[in-house]
């Protein structure tokens, strides 16, 4: 096969949602044998394109070409008999099947399962060998991690005899050691003739794993490079349409007296399982602590019991005041009064109210303070009113409508009505969580600015997130967190990716102990 | 209690576990497809007027058990239409259509028979009769062995040996072939079945036809066999017993088949309190071992005996997003 035949072709494709125009007029070429990646912000139609390309939506316009032959996906079929397998952001798995059964899912060879049950343990047996996919084909999906759950999907394509691979922001939830293995396995399905189409929004990933990249913006494609002749701030810019800032301005910490010290937090969820098995560390003001670890590790359970919605033991004290950590005064209203305020992780289940208005969300624990109540029956929505038009102004948020409902904004708009409500009433620790998931580039830079400058005022920052450029970029001192414990304490200037990410895969690294910031 | 009153109270259990046992699996289909059906009890009802007025009318069971499949699955169509094409709420459906057969099975029967919204009994070919098993009569001078196959095992109808056969069939679809492995997988995360290439909303309609078919069974059982004929709210609740040893089974067609007989021995306890009494020497009242298999079901939920999980996508209309 010649080297520049082409996997997939795109001609002209555009799909609109409503009133959104989510794809226009995309033209992409992804030459066969290649990786290609697919990168651009959050909303600028990655996702759509490729849903399209799996028949999941269909487009309104344009033509689909797969190995050089016009061809229809109406639906999913269609593009599994193309050739085309899809890994989705969030697996399609069914709990309680084996690795086996999920991966004959809808390709069994008859009506009768010992067969097909037998045929794919010997392929997946061959599937494993050739590409490091090593998966127990009896195991029960709810056993295992997520980086085995990624490899049954990828084994569910190439048992489907994929020959082009799309994956949709597959490393969100890896530790940087399982991306590594994910982009060898990638390495060795190109090596085999396949084409990979990687979805991302991390530079870093398209830099090291792609041979080309295409970037979207706001639906349309803008460019399409081979990867060895850009570079991240170049693909940025075109990403966002303007220069970027990748590195985060901030001058040294000065850290002061303590402000929250923590010793032996353990949380216990609802099925009575220990999720966070004795944490102890401090929080110094004009000191951001970064909390690193992949997804599930007890961090939101940290973030939980520390901002009043979860119950925990151990002794919390918040500048030289024990916290009550069950019972009366343990719930968030009274740690808001008490100067902590939290950027939930999860911002559209606790951050907001996603069909309340933007004042609304923004009045959520302040409609009793004093300064916006009329009379002693009825609040002043009006001061609630314009003191969200001055939030919203001040944190740039757009459109600056306080009457649109949260959910009409963008995620990126939508953190900045969650940490301009947060970071305003001026507290002396800020838990934030996830600050940056789900958020536009342009955004980012803005929110970090925000954390930077909060520190810069004396207030101490508990920063959690699976990010670990972030952690690094932002944090003063980092701390690893694997199994609800906290594996140690390091200075990011003398740490590294490797080490953070042995760390976080539950290997202790190089120096242990408690590590308090000299 | 001696003997041949033991036995006549397993063979009142059989009997009455027949239509639990078919409404249960019925019930079974459905919900592992992640369609729950509250509305058992408004399918048997309309089988059960249908196949009674069929059977009447025309002097044949077998019509008569046709128009109770027909009924039913007109009722699960209906079902299926609210909660799998327009992704309507599945209890409230089921609810509606339970009021709806309450209501319309008396009103049908009123008009065709005029006895206050019963069929008239029906008898010989229009019925299911008893059958005999082979060397019932032989064996029954064995001791002990031979009157329980005699009297407890011999002498049904031919829609309790169905349904008891029914269990492994139910078994054996569900875990030994394409069909079952896509219905439990469409009950668990719809979407796994829908980015497979396999359609979630055939899948849910098949489920929600077998469902049709053999509620049809216990419905037409109720007025062909275990009655002569429909009464206004015959089935006196069994769609709900049977619902119940659905959940008290964990989903499953072999506990299934304990549950229904579990709960099918209380309702021929019910029948015989004088039995009961003499054994425990106190007197039950009867609303109480009809409420039993309410109870044990709520004591399952309560997680007292292991715990129910239910599919994990029942009860959700399954919407495409990524």
């Amino acid at each position: 096969m010649a080297e520049n035949t082409l996997a997939i072709e795109l001609k002209g494709i555009s799909k609109a949602f409503g009133p959104v125009q989510a794809n226009k007029d995309i033209n992409i070429a992804v030459p066969k044998g290649t990786i290609h990646g697919i990168i651009g912000e959050n909303g600028a139609g990655k996702s759509t394109l490729m849903s399209i390309l799996y028949g999941f939506y269909r487009a309104d316009a344009g033509q689909i070409f797969v190995g050089g032959r016009l061809t229809a996906i109406p639906d999913s079929q269609s593009a599994i008999r193309a050739g085309i397998g899809m890994v989705f952001q969030h697996f399609k798995l069914v709990q309680n099947f084996t690795v086996l059964e999920n991966v004959i899912l809808g390709a069994e060879d008859g009506p009768l399962l010992n067969t097909s049950l037998s045929k794919a343990r010997k392929v997946l047996e061959g599937l494993s060998r050739d590409y490091e996919l090593d998966v127990d084909p009896d195991a029960l999906i709810e056993d295992l991690s997520v980086g085995h759950l990624q490899r049954v999907e990828i084994l569910k394509a190439l048992y489907r005899q994929a020959d082009i691979l799309i994956l949709d922001e597959p490393t969100g939830v890896l530790t940087p050691d399982e991306a590594d293995h994910l982009f060898r396995i990638l390495k060795g399905l190109k090596d085999q003739g396949k084409t990979v189409i990687l979805i991302t929004h991390k530079l870093r990933e398209i830099m090291e794993a792609t041979d080309n990249v295409s970037v979207m913006r706001r639906g349309t494609m803008v460019a399409t490079v081979k990867t060895a002749e850009t570079s991240p701030e170049r693909l940025a810019e075109l990403m966002v349409g303007r220069k970027v800032l990748l590195e985060v301005e901030k001058k040294p910490a000065t850290p002061g007296k303590v402000v929250l010290k923590v010793d032996d937090l353990r949380v216990r969820d609802e099925h009575k399982v220990e999720r966070l098995k004795g944490v102890s560390f401090e929080i110094r003001a004009g000191e951001i602590l970064g909390i690193a670890g992949v997804a599930g590790n007890g961090q939101s359970e940290l973030l939980a019991a520390l901002g009043g919605m979860m119950r925990a033991t151990g002794k919390v004290t918040l500048q030289g005041t024990d916290l009550p950590l069950s019972g009366k005064g343990s719930d968030g209203q009274s740690r808001r009064r008490a100067g902590i305020a939290h950027v939930p992780e999860d911002r559209h289940h606790y951050g907001l109210i996603l069909d309340f208005s933007a004042w609304e969300n923004v009045a959520f624990g302040y409609f009793n303070e004093p300064e916006y109540q009329k009379n002693a029956l009825f609040m002043d929505n009006d001061a609630l009113r314009d003191d969200t038009r001055r939030k919203m102004e001040k944190y740039d948020v757009r459109p600056p409508d306080c009457w649109l409902p949260a959910k009409s904004f963008s995620g990126g708009n939508q953190q900045k009505i969650v940490v301009a409500r947060e970071m305003e009433q001026n507290p002396e620790l800020l838990l934030i969580g996830q600050p940056t998931r789900g958020v536009d580039i342009g955004a980012i830079e803005f929110i970090h600015k925000q954390i930077i400058a909060l520190r810069d005022q004396g207030k101490a920052i508990l920063l959690v997130s699976v990010e670990l450029d972030e952690i690094m970029s932002m944090s003063d001192r980092i701390a690893v967190m694997f199994d609800g414990r906290l594996m140690g304490f390091r200075d990011p200037e003398e740490t590294d990716e490797r080490e953070l990410g042995m760390m976080m895969a539950g290997m202790a690294g190089k120096r242990s102990g408690q590590g308090e910031a000299a | 209690m001696d003997y041949s009153t033991l036995l006549q109270i397993l063979d009142s259990t059989l009997r009455l576990a027949t239509p639990l046992l078919l409404a249960s699996l019925s019930g079974l289909f459905s919900e592992r497809s992640g369609i729950f059906d509250i509305g058992l009890e408004g399918k048997m009802l309309a089988a059960a007027m249908a196949s009674g007025a069929v059977a009447f009318l025309s002097g044949s069971v077998w019509l008569g058990l046709l128009a109770g499949i027909g009924a039913s699955l007109v009722f699960a169509a209906i079902h299926g239409v609210a909660s799998i094409t327009f992704r309507g709420n599945q209890l409230i459906s089921g609810v509606a259509l339970n009021f709806l057969a309450a209501g319309m099975t008396v009103l049908v029967a009123q008009r065709l028979f005029s006895q206050g919204g019963r069929t008239p009994p029906i008898s010989g070919e229009a019925r299911f009769n008893p059958v005999t098993l082979p060397f019932a009569e032989a064996l029954r001078d064995v001791p002990i062995l031979g009157p329980l196959y005699y009297e407890v095992i011999s002498g049904h109808s031919l829609l309790v040996y169905a349904a008891i056969a029914l269990v492994p069939l139910s078994w054996w679809v569900l875990n030994r072939t394409r069909f079952g492995l896509r219905l439990r997988a469409v009950g668990e995360n719809p979407a796994a079945v829908d980015t497979a290439g396999v359609s979630v909303v055939g899948l849910r309609f098949a489920a929600v036809a077998i469902t049709g078919v053999l509620c049809g069974l216990a419905g037409a059982y109720m007025a062909t066999a275990l009655q002569a004929g429909f009464g206004k709210d015959m089935t006196a609740g069994r769609g709900y017993i049977a619902l119940a040893a659905l959940i008290f089974a964990k989903w499953r067609p072999v506990a299934v088949l304990w549950a229904c007989l579990l709960f099918g021995f209380f309702q021929a306890l019910a029948l015989r309190p004088d039995v009961v009494e003499a054994v425990i020497q106190v007197k039950v009242p009867v609303p109480f071992l009809d409420a039993l298999p309410y109870l044990l079901t709520v004591l399952v939920l309560a997680g007292f005996v292991g715990k129910a999980i239910p599919p994990r996508a029942g009860g959700e209309p399954y919407v495409k997003e990524r």
